[in-house]
């Protein structure tokens, strides 16, 4: 109940399509039962199409996000292009890993599109930095078991944006619906190769 | 037993303190004012242990004051709150943190948008219409989230502080002394006249 994990509560999922992927998190920051804002998105933008999502103690999803609009910043100044998903997804790994005797009460999600072949990618990290790659979904905050459950029984291979959005969105409302500790609406975002759509779920506000 | 208050409006942002300094079970005045203005229109109010408090709020006071000076520019409220959010968070990773929550109240000084963050000890910070901290977060937020607007009339600010204060006073065990309430505008800051026995009809 007081794991640094569990104390504002908060859910991510990412998912992949057909030529797309999709990420998408909920809104709600608590501290234990009481709900403090309705408006604290978890997903981040780095880059063209290059996204970061952060569950887990709010403090941490804030410095994290922080130092990693940083790090990309300079990135993106020393090579003077934008970040591919797969590097920074090892530039989250090693980072985490910095503080591996004094982490990051985070598990962050990271999902875009290769900018040369256009293929999806997402991939999940423990709180200091294990990767862990995946073809279909990832899931991430209190309401993994519940998502889980969700995207096994409605994901399916090779969707388009419409479908994606769909399932992505209807995985992560019915996941919070069972979790006490996130909700309050959602942000979703769906990757597309020369297009990102933001779409705001209202969401069950109870 | 501390009290933090504060609520946005259409073109103010209220901020509301109790008068009790308090050790242990012990008044030990009932004057006290637990805010600091950072600048012309950004106010903080603050609570949690003892020497931390004022020291951090000062520390915080000075640098925000600083850059004024050396800038001849004020911060605006969502780059102090970013500021602040900032020292606490580094403060917690180190040998001794800081064990103070905030309320950050300003009114932009270029768009006169009103606004409220809400920071606690572990430097979680959240942009918010209306906000509390301590025990008055169970007693208060349930009574902002039914009355709250976003384009209240400082009149109905107030209406709604009373209201609050009511609320706390019939609730909490011990006597908090009554509010310390500061109005931030577009014009500056200025306390706001608080009568704590004036009686509240449900509104």
């Amino acid at each position: 109940m007081s794991s640094p994990f569990s104390i504002n509560g908060g859910a991510c999922v990412a998912m992949v399509g057909k030529d797309c992927v999709a990420i998408a998190c909920d809104l709600r920051l608590g501290l234990q039962a009481l709900t403090v804002s309705n408006n604290f998105p978890k997903v981040f933008q780095y880059g063209e199409n290059v996204f970061l999502g952060l569950t887990g103690l709010a403090t941490d999803v804030s410095t994290v996000s922080d130092l990693f609009r940083y790090k990309v910043n300079m990135y993106r100044l020393r090579e003077e292009r934008h970040i591919a998903p797969r590097t920074f997804a090892n530039l989250v790994s090693s980072s985490l890993y910095e503080r591996r005797f004094g982490p990051y009460f985070v598990s962050p999600v990271v999902a875009g599109l290769d900018p040369t072949t256009g293929a999806p990618f997402i991939c999940g990290f423990d709180s200091i930095g294990c990767i862990d790659f995946a073809k279909d979904f990832i899931v991430s905050g209190t309401a993994t078991e519940q998502l889980f459950g969700m995207c096994e029984s409605l994901w399916e291979p090779d969707m388009g944006p419409d479908a994606l959005f769909e399932t992505i969105s209807q995985s992560l409302l019915n996941a919070v619906d069972r979790d006490a500790l996130s909700g309050w609406g959602a942000h979703v975002y769906i990757i597309e190769k020369d297009k990102v759509t933001k779409r705001l779920l209202k969401g069950r506000q109870d | 037993m501390e009290v933090l208050l504060g609520i946005t409006g259409k073109d103010f942002t209220l901020i509301a303190a109790s008068k009790a300094a308090m050790r242990g079970a012990t008044i030990l005045k009932v004057s006290d004012d637990k805010t600091r203005q950072l600048n012309k229109h950004t106010l903080m109010a603050f609570s949690g242990e003892a020497g931390d408090t004022v020291q951090f709020a000062e520390y915080i006071q000075a640098n925000a004051q600083l850059y004024s000076m050396r800038n001849e520019t004020d911060l605006s409220p969502s780059a102090l709150a970013n500021f602040v959010r900032g020292e606490l968070a580094s403060s917690l990773r180190s040998r001794k943190p800081y064990n103070v929550n905030l309320l950050l109240g300003g009114v932009d000084p270029i768009t006169h948008k009103p606004s409220l963050y809400w920071l606690d000890y572990l430097a979680s910070l959240a942009s918010v219409p209306y906000a509390a901290h301590g025990y008055a977060q169970y007693y208060c937020l349930s009574l902002l989230d039914k009355h709250h607007q976003p384009d209240i009339s400082l009149e109905r600010g107030m209406e709604l502080l009373r209201l609050c204060a009511d609320e706390l006073k019939r609730r909490l065990p011990i006597d908090f002394k009554g509010l310390v309430v500061k109005a931030v505008t577009k014009d500056g800051i200025e306390v706001m006249p608080f009568d704590e026995d004036e009686v509240v009809k449900g509104t």
